[in-house]
């Protein structure tokens, strides 16, 4: 793999950041899995983009957010893996 | 990486600085007016205005005092003229920069006016100023640079690339004996136990836990109106794809590298005193404030990641940009010294980008021109803890 189309922290994350500009629906995604190494596909349902993130898998409403092997919030709605990950499908725990 | 050394100005306490400015220093926001009549005057010189100094009471106000005299004192200052208002509390700046042995005198605007003050004020400027242009640059070890850090605009690339860039940074300079410092405790909020974890022992762990859940009890939960989702993250942050206070949180905390711990937690504007090693201060998570603190506890240059293009300087401490945002880079390059977006097209390593901070750290401190510099950035913000009287 030459440039990834997305990172991800940790292999347990249950999210990815998009790293490329201009991601529509409908693309096949390459990621890097930047604590093991491994590389990883996904298909965007969505059009992303630069710096935000793509569901690794599907996701239930309220369920936690995994990115650094850490909690970073809770889900507000389903989101299908490939969906586009922000502010109008998670939120904070702590406010 | 071998251990790098660095060109900088011995001052009479023996820190060592990397910039020789001559500044004016107002006690007041009623004293910025001469401050910059001065600095106009005199070629070389800087004034420092501020809106505050009236009426301040208790910690405020100590704060306040520690703040100017930090600044005076800052190793990156070879001469200071104070200008205040009435000589009471000009004095007791002065008295306070004096502690270090440089050049200082303070002026009072009562009883003068401003054209007599500026008249007198300039007169000493002129000779400070032409004193520091003969003082020359020695080589110093690297554990004489005392470095802060504190990223702006941050978005998901600032804790893929940039922040972990500066943790590289972090590790391999406190290796070296370097003193070193981050803040921002409403922004470690989520991640405040991996913080804590990273305390040297259990009484910094403690004393960070106990900061910021000082914080959150007297300025976030008396003050929160709904949800604090649209300041933390900032809009900013959210458009460079943020979503959450904790997301953004483990981002940040990736500053302080690896493996570094943390020896001690200092209070706003407070100088370390246990020694090299890494450090926490209590301090807000908008730049300008947060950088005014750390510069005014004695650090010489500020590291600062940012991923939407935070474009903050300082007028004492340089401030070195970094940056992983490809578009970035592309919109605004003009305030990037280090450009690390290769990290995630996966040219660039970790440890790469970090020599190359390293790098262009080092050539800072000997005198190049960070952009916040060439740009004319000189945000000067005090933190103000409360209401004055």
């Amino acid at each position: 793999m030459d440039h990834p189309d997305f990172l991800v922290h940790d292999s347990t994350d249950t999210v990815g950041v998009i790293v490329v500009e201009g991601v529509e629906a409908g693309q096949k995604l390459t990621g890097w899995v930047m604590d093991t190494d491994e590389t990883i596909t996904v298909d965007s349902l969505d059009p992303i983009p630069l710096g935000h993130k793509v569901a690794l898998s599907d996701i239930a409403d309220g369920d936690t957010i995994i990115k650094y092997d850490a909690d970073i919030g809770k889900a507000i709605s389903d989101i299908a893996k490939g969906g586009h990950v922000h502010v109008h499908n998670i939120k904070t725990k702590r406010w | 990486m071998s251990q790098p050394k660095f060109w900088g100005y011995r001052r009479e306490n023996g820190r060592v600085g990397v910039r020789n400015h001559v500044i004016l220093l107002p006690l007041d926001d009623l004293s910025n007016a001469a401050c910059e009549a001065v600095a106009n005057n005199i070629q070389g010189t800087m004034a420092l205005p501020h809106a505050y100094g009236r009426l301040q009471f208790g910690e405020d106000l100590e704060l306040h005092f520690r703040t100017l005299i930090g600044t005076g004192s800052n190793p990156n200052v070879a001469a200071v003229v104070v200008i205040g208002i009435e000589p009471g509390w000009t004095s007791r700046v002065v008295e306070g920069i004096k502690k270090t042995g440089k050049r200082v005198e303070g002026f009072a605007i009562e009883q003068n006016g401003d054209i007599n003050t500026i008249a007198a004020a300039s007169r000493v400027a002129k000779e400070y100023v032409q004193w520091a242009s003969e003082l020359s640059r020695e080589e110093c070890d690297v554990g004489e640079l005392w470095m802060s850090m504190k990223c702006g605009e941050s978005d998901t690339t600032s804790g893929l690339a940039s922040n972990p860039t500066v943790g590289n940074l972090t590790d391999k300079m406190s290796e070296w004996g370097a003193n070193l410092c981050f803040g921002e405790t409403s922004e470690l909020t989520g991640a405040e136990q991996d913080c804590a974890a990273r305390g040297a022992d259990d009484s910094a762990s403690k004393k960070f836990l106990d900061t910021w859940q000082a914080y959150m009890d007297e300025v976030i939960e008396p003050h929160k109106t709904s949800d604090l989702s649209d300041s933390q993250p900032t809009k900013g942050n959210i458009e460079g794809g943020l979503s959450t206070i904790e997301e953004k949180a483990f981002g940040n905390l990736q500053k302080i590298g690896k493996k570094t711990t943390f020896i001690d937690v200092l209070k706003p504007a407070e100088e370390p005193t246990k020694g090299p090693g890494l450090y926490f201060m209590d301090t807000s998570s908008a730049a300008a404030e947060c950088v005014t603190l750390q510069a005014a506890a004695g650090y010489v240059v500020h590291l600062f990641p940012t991923g939407q293009g935070n474009i903050i300087g300082n007028p004492i401490e340089p401030v070195i940009k970094l940056t992983a945002n490809p578009r970035t880079v592309r919109t605004m390059g003009e305030h990037v010294d280090l450009d690390v977006s290769g990290i995630l097209r996966r040219e660039m390593n970790l440890d790469e980008a970090g020599d190359a901070l390293i790098d262009i750290t080092i050539r800072t401190a000997n005198g190049r021109m960070t952009a916040a510099e060439a740009l004319g950035h000189r945000e000067f913000v005090m933190t103000k803890l409360y209401r004055s009287a």
